[in-house]
């Protein structure tokens, strides 16, 4: 396993302290994507799509060119973009709508061209102030440009595409709450089914919901081709995608790699990635794909970045968010933590989530600060037990959304991986890392 | 009589044409208001209310779900510490801690003179940066509580005004082209829509009694 040579696809003008300006998009080959595929059928384009295997870069990877595939016909159809990152330690798309929003609205436009869809939104994250800024800013610009708004480049193809901020909800990620926010409401996850936007979406009509970095590889695979971007990576997992390395690593930032060519120790260890774990501790677990996944641990770092490499692993690539717990991390505090983030940011409507999880977050944080009991080890997995079924990786649903079921994922992995640590906080009165 | 001021009133108005349905609006509108005001006043959000056709009830209940709205006053400057899992690993219980004792009110509380608000909050997504902070939803790096304490100076003196807006002003590049979401064509196409179905429900019943009585 190794660092590959592969292009930067999403990251490529970063580097420029103009990178959010139309003047540098230009000059970098930008919108050449969009007029292509202005020329193509909008089948072509969304073939190209398919052909990349492009699995979507939300959380969840689902084939980008599945999904489209699935949008039911109507006069009124939407495609809406998810940029509500929130998912603990993720931190991609932020970079993505601050650096190059450019490369977002083209991937928009393109997505729009192939859907055939006249009406796109960019739900933003409402803390996202400066990237609310750049993406309006960009909008305007790419307005004046002619490449939103009426007979855009003279096609006769029509897209307008409106900037629209969050409040400041978890929840909102959660394409199903996303849309019910998009309507002026609070973010609650609709039932299901119907299961996909796509068929019932926003105001009831057809909708694609896309996320951002998603987005993002949608020019350059116009540009090269399917086919280019499908030779990259292996097995479901091809091109590249950026991970977003947080926590007792020397170098934490987002780094953009090559799926399952390249392992968690590659971006953990390597000296132009992660660079090794800060200080003189050593590595002692790691959270591979955001909160909601189950821990790994040292002996796991050779596995490698792909979907189902790590999902047959017993845990999810999910938002690509990797956590470096180092050797002085007190497990129990970590758990804790995660949980309360759940605990408020569960929306209310479904009994296990919403009362599991204050529970669950009271008794660890009990348990942290000295007045935990034996047997709160064994509540603590009963309660989980009460919210996902088996507490196993797929997990079982109780809930509505994948929410629920995420909450035990921390405190499973904490108790499973490091029960005397539990233990020691019980029988000593209080945490031992104080 | 508005209380939205003339600028806000005629933005608020654009914001509400964007859209296929107007209530669509009710979150962007409601960020509008608290530019003006810093929070959602009572007379604002009838105002909106009225603006996306729904009752105040209904904006207040969409309002009450969102931590970035608020129905209570919040200080000149909301000063954010997360204190998620990345940011917790890089000190910000102790940041935190450090921050309540410098402002001298506790997470969630206000400083008595209205200039501070200090909020423990969720993951900001700048997790390479930590512990993060944000003032008025503009980040300002990873703080000690040595630069902490140098920020707060900066903020009380005014020195970051260009930068960190007072609180309620989110997005300060408005929309340049305006946008007339065609209602009565939109109406028309749902109701032949709708009319298709029932048609198509209407011919699936029909063969349904048919079958039975084969």
């Amino acid at each position: 396993m190794a660092i590959t040579d592969a292009p930067k696809i999403v990251t490529a003008r970063l580097g420029y302290d103009d990178s959010f300006t139309l003047e540098r998009y230009l000059a970098t080959g930008g919108y050449t994507g969009l007029r292509k595929a202005l020329t193509m059928t909008p089948e072509a384009v969304a073939a190209e799509v398919d052909a990349a295997s492009l699995l979507g870069r939300g959380g969840a990877g689902f084939p980008a060119g599945r999904k489209w595939s699935m949008l039911r016909k109507n006069p009124l159809t939407y495609l809406v973009i998810n940029g509500d990152e929130s998912e603990p330690a993720t931190f991609k798309d932020h970079m993505l709508i601050e650096g190059d929003p450019h490369q977002i609205l083209e991937g928009v436009l393109i997505s729009a061209y192939a859907l055939q869809v006249s009406q796109a939104f960019i739900y933003l994250r409402g803390e996202f102030a400066l990237g609310l800024e750049r993406l309006q800013t960009a909008l305007n610009e790419a307005y004046a440009h002619g490449a939103v708004g009426s007979n855009i480049f003279d096609s006769g193809f029509s897209l307008d595409i409106v900037v629209h901020p969050g409040a400041g909800a978890y929840i909102c990620g959660e394409e199903t709450a996303l849309l019910e926010s998009l309507e002026g409401k609070r973010g609650f996850p609709r039932i299901k089914p119907p299961f996909f936007p796509a068929a019932v979406g926003l105001y009831g009509e057809p909708t694609v919901v896309n996320n951002v970095e998603t987005m993002a590889n949608i020019p350059w695979i116009v540009n090269n081709g399917g086919a280019a971007f499908a030779a990259l990576g292996a097995g479901r997992s091809t091109g590249t995608r950026l991970f977003a390395l947080a926590g007792h690593v020397r170098n934490p930032g987002n780094y953009e790699l090559e799926m399952v060519k390249t392992t968690f120790r590659d971006l953990i260890y390597a000296p132009v990635l992660g660079g090794g774990i800060r200080g003189s501790n050593t590595l002692k677990a790691f959270i591979p794909g955001g909160v909601s996944a189950p821990w790994f641990a040292p002996e796991q770092v050779d596995l490698p970045l792909g979907q189902d490499e790590v999902g047959n692993a017993g845990s999810m690539l999910g938002s690509g968010s990797v956590v470096v717990m180092d050797s002085a991390t007190c497990m129990v505090r970590a758990a804790w933590r995660i949980t309360k983030f759940f605990s408020r940011e569960s929306c209310g409507q479904c009994t296990p989530c919403r009362e599991g999880s204050g529970w669950l977050e009271r008794i660890m944080y009990r348990i942290e600060n000295g007045d935990g009991r034996e047997e709160d080890l064994d509540l603590l997995m009963d309660l989980c037990d009460n919210i996902s079924p088996g507490v196993a990786w797929p997990p079982q649903q109780t809930t509505i959304c994948v929410l629920g079921p995420s909450i035990p994922s921390s405190i499973a992995s904490g108790i499973r991986m490091f029960r005397d640590e539990f233990l020691v906080h019980v029988k000593e009165g209080g945490c031992p890392f104080d | 009589m508005s209380h939205l001021n003339a600028e806000i009133r005629q933005q608020a108005e654009q914001l509400v044409a964007l859209y296929p349905e107007k209530r669509s609006a009710l979150i962007p509108l409601c960020h509008l208001a608290q530019e003006q005001d810093g929070w959602l006043v009572p007379e604002a959000v009838s105002e909106i209310a009225e603006l996306c056709g729904v009752t105040a009830a209904e904006v207040q209940g969409t309002a009450s779900f969102y931590d970035m709205l608020h129905t209570e006053p919040v200080g000149t400057y909301a000063v954010a510490v997360c204190t998620n899992i990345a940011c917790l690993l890089g000190g910000a219980l102790e940041l935190l801690e450090h921050a309540e004792s410098t402002l001298g009110v506790r997470a969630g509380g206000t400083t008595p003179d209205g200039v501070f608000t200090l909020h423990e909050a969720e993951c900001l997504a700048d997790c390479d940066k930590t512990p993060c902070v944000q003032v008025n939803h503009r980040y300002v790096g990873a703080q000690t509580p040595a630069s902490f304490d140098a920020l707060v100076d900066d903020l009380r003196a005014g020195r970051l005004a260009d930068t960190v807006p007072s609180h309620g002003t989110l997005v300060r590049v408005r929309r340049t082209v305006g946008l007339q979401a065609d209602r009565t064509a939109i109406k028309t196409e749902r109701a032949t829509v709708a009319q298709e179905q029932a048609a198509r429900a209407a011919t699936a019943a029909a063969a349904g009694e048919g079958e039975k009585k084969a």
